[in-house]
């Protein structure tokens, strides 16, 4: 307790001290949220602009269409043509891309302190004058295909991840992988991506995060003079996407071509909605702690160090989403040892921690972490602007992103026994199964070829 | 609350322009352990790293894997402490313990916070890893098995194959030309007293680098040092790595694999450490294909044809010489025309060298992204391990700026040419369409 007394008081020195402020926030008569924190430990700045629209917003037939158009944003406007964005950051000196999520995507610059305004100058035109050309479309849907035979076709990791959403989520978009059904992106269109442009980009459908070197009136003052101009526009209706209450448990199987088999169990569970009120979300984070923590972990201890009938396993949980939770648990088989003596395995584990509980040194350990990590995030500029953003784009106000660590330090040891008792049930499980193809080509042994001087030319 | 409004006022005061330098300390400890130290007050929190010449470089044929191996069973029990109670030691004060290990370098990197009571716990729990560890046999048995495991999934992935295939090709019989992490036949006969006499032979203060970043005044700075590296075993650093051979001919290689994407990996040695070419041929390659959207590779590639998620080139310098790299990855039928215009992009650049609107593009990003690469304690402790390993200068930071803003047209042409040899280059194919190789 007497550690927690004392990192608590740096977290408070911090926000009181000169180099880190507390967040300042603004809204324009557009609509456009404005959050600023001062971070002054290096002459650099991060503006991240956040829509809130991804994955979980698109319908059947244009899955992907979220990601399509963050990649056609850097496709230019009448005044900065094609290319151009990404040229004159870099020759100020900055880097910029952009993500895409289920919840949401998202556009962003680093960039030395004082050259924020080029940052905003670009986002302010691109959010109202995108070019959106059939010429440019017709290339950069051949890059997105690339990009899911990289990220997603030949990893089999990826295939299985994707079968689980598609299991888990029966009636939810997040059913849906964030890149789109590679049938969806063969048959996607130019109008695809210019509706989508058109309903979800407007000033009141997006949060400006920037973290550092600068200060709140001057950004504010920068955010009105580039983004001020930009008319606002109603954003259209949300209808409300639930997942069905599980009946009972789901399994799905991946052939794919791999040496071990793995596998992922994931349980429907609560997600936060009440950051002052709620308990279960901050008890899933503790159990996911007790669970995968640290090297030496419960399930890093029982199934790779004790059993060895696994080489590798992980458990996670993310309590800030706009769509509905699960708390997932992977492992990847040790050679030679069946799945269903992994699946049982981990079970164990679970079941333990529904018996027995948890003890209170591990308790003690899980929030001696999330202290000392609410201390090194700090040292992220980006990190930073993430948790804001994040927490933003899910609907809550980042502010009460403080009360987490007040939250996670009132978790009991019988709430995270009750948790798992309530949610970790085979009734609110899906579980997806890597079934490994032989890849008999991985077994040749390569040929060298020596070329002749015709090679170069 | 004058006090606080009068350091408020220093503060503002103090306020430092963009670029003041970073002040590195540097000494070197009784057992001749190098340090290299910056101290920042801004949070409560101190990052550590310690380094030795231990990589894989240090690995035969016979024992490939051996060093990764002892690396990484340093950290699994140590000193009084089991590798479970290693891992609850650190985790009781929040401190994280991670492991860092390449060809030239293997070592650990410990962030915890900097009040004396987790510092002490933590930094005690590093002590014993770097000087005692255990090598529990049942612990080494365990490990030898996954890391098998490891090694035979990863022969599955297009990724792996290539760049297993590439690095053997363009180094040969020198040790950069071993996995990292071993082969598998040589894993399985590694022995607990290979362990203990690799860490005798290679973890010595002498062979030690320690980068020291955070929350720390410089006598404590100096104490930590030497309790870190007082328990080493004894004895001179080893020899330097042998010098890479540059072999006059490529080589070309295709690999069957049953994946939608062809992976083409290019690549020959060409620059190391502390090279004298390394102003042109950084300022050269963000033109031809490490600027992203802004180089060469990524237009003729992605933006002009679509053939592509991912292309690039990259130099990865090393103590001896490390290689310069070129990949994409595409459909495969489009494999060959990938490979084409990849080398035409390459071939075109050796020519005629870069435009001087690129070389100023180029120059704006390097001088203008310099505040990037030391915005947190992070970043800088990586700058202090790599010049403190490396030897570089201290005022390596300093002059960066300058030593790319001297780079001209003609620099980059001459270090190019005399680096990158088309006729020298090997290529391997993961995938790929049948008469890829013939063009």
């Amino acid at each position: 307790m007497r550690a927690w007394m004392k990192a608590l008081a740096v977290l408070l020195a911090l926000l009181t001290g000169v180099a880190v402020a507390d967040t300042v926030e603004r809204t324009l008569d557009n609509g456009l949220k404005v959050i600023v924190k001062r971070d002054a430990r290096a002459p650099v700045v991060v503006s991240q602009l956040w829509y809130r629209a991804g994955s979980m917003d698109e319908s059947y037939g244009v899955t992907g269409v979220a990601h399509v158009l963050e990649h056609m944003m850097f496709k230019g406007t009448p005044a900065v043509p094609a290319g151009e964005f990404s040229r004159r950051i870099a020759a100020a000196g900055g880097r910029e891309n952009a993500f895409t999520s289920r919840d949401h995507t998202v556009y962003h610059q680093t960039l030395q302190a004082d050259r924020l305004e080029l940052a905003f100058s670009l986002e302010a035109d691109r959010m109202v004058n995108l070019a959106l050309s059939p010429e440019d479309f017709a290339k950069e849907i051949q890059v997105v295909m690339e990009e899911r035979r990289l990220r997603t076709e030949d990893n089999p990791q990826a295939l299985l991840f994707e079968a689980l959403m598609a299991t888990a989520y029966q009636t939810h978009p997040y059913r849906h992988p964030v890149i789109g059904w590679m049938h969806d992106l063969q048959h996607m269109r130019l109008e695809d991506a210019r509706d989508w442009y058109q309903r979800w980009y407007a000033p009141g459908n997006a949060v400006l995060v920037v973290v550092g070197d600068v200060h709140p009136e001057a950004v504010f003052d920068l955010a009105q003079r580039h983004f001020g101009a930009v008319p606002a526009r109603a954003v259209p209706l949300r209808k409300p996407h639930d997942e069905v209450e599980p009946r009972g448990m789901r399994s799905i199987t991946v052939k794919a071509p791999a040496r071990l088999p793995a596998v992922y169990l994931a349980w429907q569970v609560p997600r936060l909605t009440d950051p002052a009120n709620d308990w279960e979300p901050y008890a899933l984070e503790v159990l996911d702690g007790v669970l995968d923590g640290h090297a030496s972990a419960r399930l890093t201890r029982a199934l790779v160090k004790e059993q060895q009938l696994a080489v590798a396993v992980a458990s996670g949980y993310d309590p800030v989403s706009r769509g509905p939770a699960l708390f997932m648990v992977s492992a990847t088989a040790a050679e030679g040892k069946p799945l269903d003596e992994v699946v049982a395995g981990l079970k164990r584990e679970i079941e333990r921690i529904q018996r027995e509980g948890v003890d209170a040194r591990e308790l003690e350990r899980v929030k001696a972490q999330v202290l000392a990590g609410q201390v090194f995030e700090q040292d992220s500029l980006f990190f930073q602007a993430m948790q804001i953003g994040e927490w933003e784009s899910a609907g809550l106000a980042h502010r009460q992103r403080r009360l987490r660590i007040e939250k996670l330090r009132q978790v009991t040891a019988q709430q995270v026994q009750e948790v798992a008792r309530r949610y970790l049930v085979d009734d609110r499980l899906s579980l997806a199964r890597l079934e490994p193809l032989p890849t008999e080509a991985a077994a040749m042994r390569p040929a060298v070829i020596h070329l002749g001087d015709g090679h170069a030319r | 609350m004058p006090a606080r409004g009068l350091m408020l006022a220093l503060a503002l005061l103090l306020a430092l322009p963009a670029w003041a330098g970073l002040a590195i300390q540097h000494w070197t400890t009784a057992g001749g352990a190098r340090v290299y130290f910056v101290e920042n007050r801004d949070l409560p929190m101190l990052d550590v790293s310690v380094s030795f010449a231990a990589g894989s470089a240090r690995d035969t044929r016979e024992r490939s894997g051996l060093a990764r191996m002892t690396q990484q069973l340093m950290s699994l029990g140590a000193g009084d402490w089991s590798e479970q109670e290693v891992a609850e030691r650190l985790a009781d004060v929040g401190a994280l313990l991670s492991g860092h290990f390449d060809p030239d370098r293997a070592g650990f990197s410990l962030r915890t916070l900097s009040s004396r009571e987790e510092r002490e716990q933590s930094v005690g729990v590093l002590r014993a890893v770097l000087a005692a560890p255990r090598f529990e046999a049942a612990v080494l048995a365990r490990e030898q098995a996954r890391a098998i495991a490891g090694l035979k999934e990863a022969a599955t992935k297009p990724q792996y194959l290539g760049e297993r295939a590439l690095q053997a090709a363009v180094f040969g019989d020198h040790p950069y030309a071993l996995d990292e992490s071993g082969e598998i036949d040589a894993l399985a006969r590694l022995a607990r007293d290979d362990l203990v006499a690799f860490h005798r032979q290679h973890y010595r203060a002498s062979n030690a680098t320690l980068a020291i970043m955070g929350d720390i005044g410089r006598a404590e700075a100096e104490a930590l040092a030497e309790a870190l590296t007082a328990d080493l075993p004894p004895g001179d650093a080893p020899p330097p790595i042998p010098p890479v051979r540059v072999s006059a001919r490529g080589s070309e290689q295709v690999i069957p694999h049953p994946a939608t994407q062809s992976h083409l990996f290019l690549g020959l040695p060409a620059i190391e450490r502390g090279d004298p070419d390394f102003f042109p041929l950084i300022v050269g390659n963000y033109i031809l294909g490490g600027g992203g959207f802004d180089s060469r590779i990524m237009q003729e590639v992605r933006v002009r044809r679509g053939l592509a998620y991912s292309a690039y080139s990259a130099f990865q310098p090393m103590q001896a010489l490390g290689p310069f790299v070129m990949g994409l990855q595409t459909r495969r039928e489009a494999t060959a025309e990938a490979l084409r215009v990849v080398r035409e992009t390459l071939e075109a650049f050796l020519r005629d060298g870069p435009t001087e609107a690129e070389l100023v593009q180029a120059k704006n990003y390097l001088v203008g992204s310099f505040p990037l690469r030391l915005d947190s304690n992070r970043k800088i402790l990586d700058q202090l391990a790599a010049i403190g390993f490396y030897r570089l200068p201290l005022d390596w930071l300093d002059t960066y700026i300058s030593r790319v803003e001297a780079v001209t047209r003609e620099d980059v042409l001459r270090a190019f040419r005399n680096r990158i040899r088309p006729e020298a280059m090997h290529t391997v194919i993961v995938g790929g369409q049948p008469d890829a190789a013939q063009r």
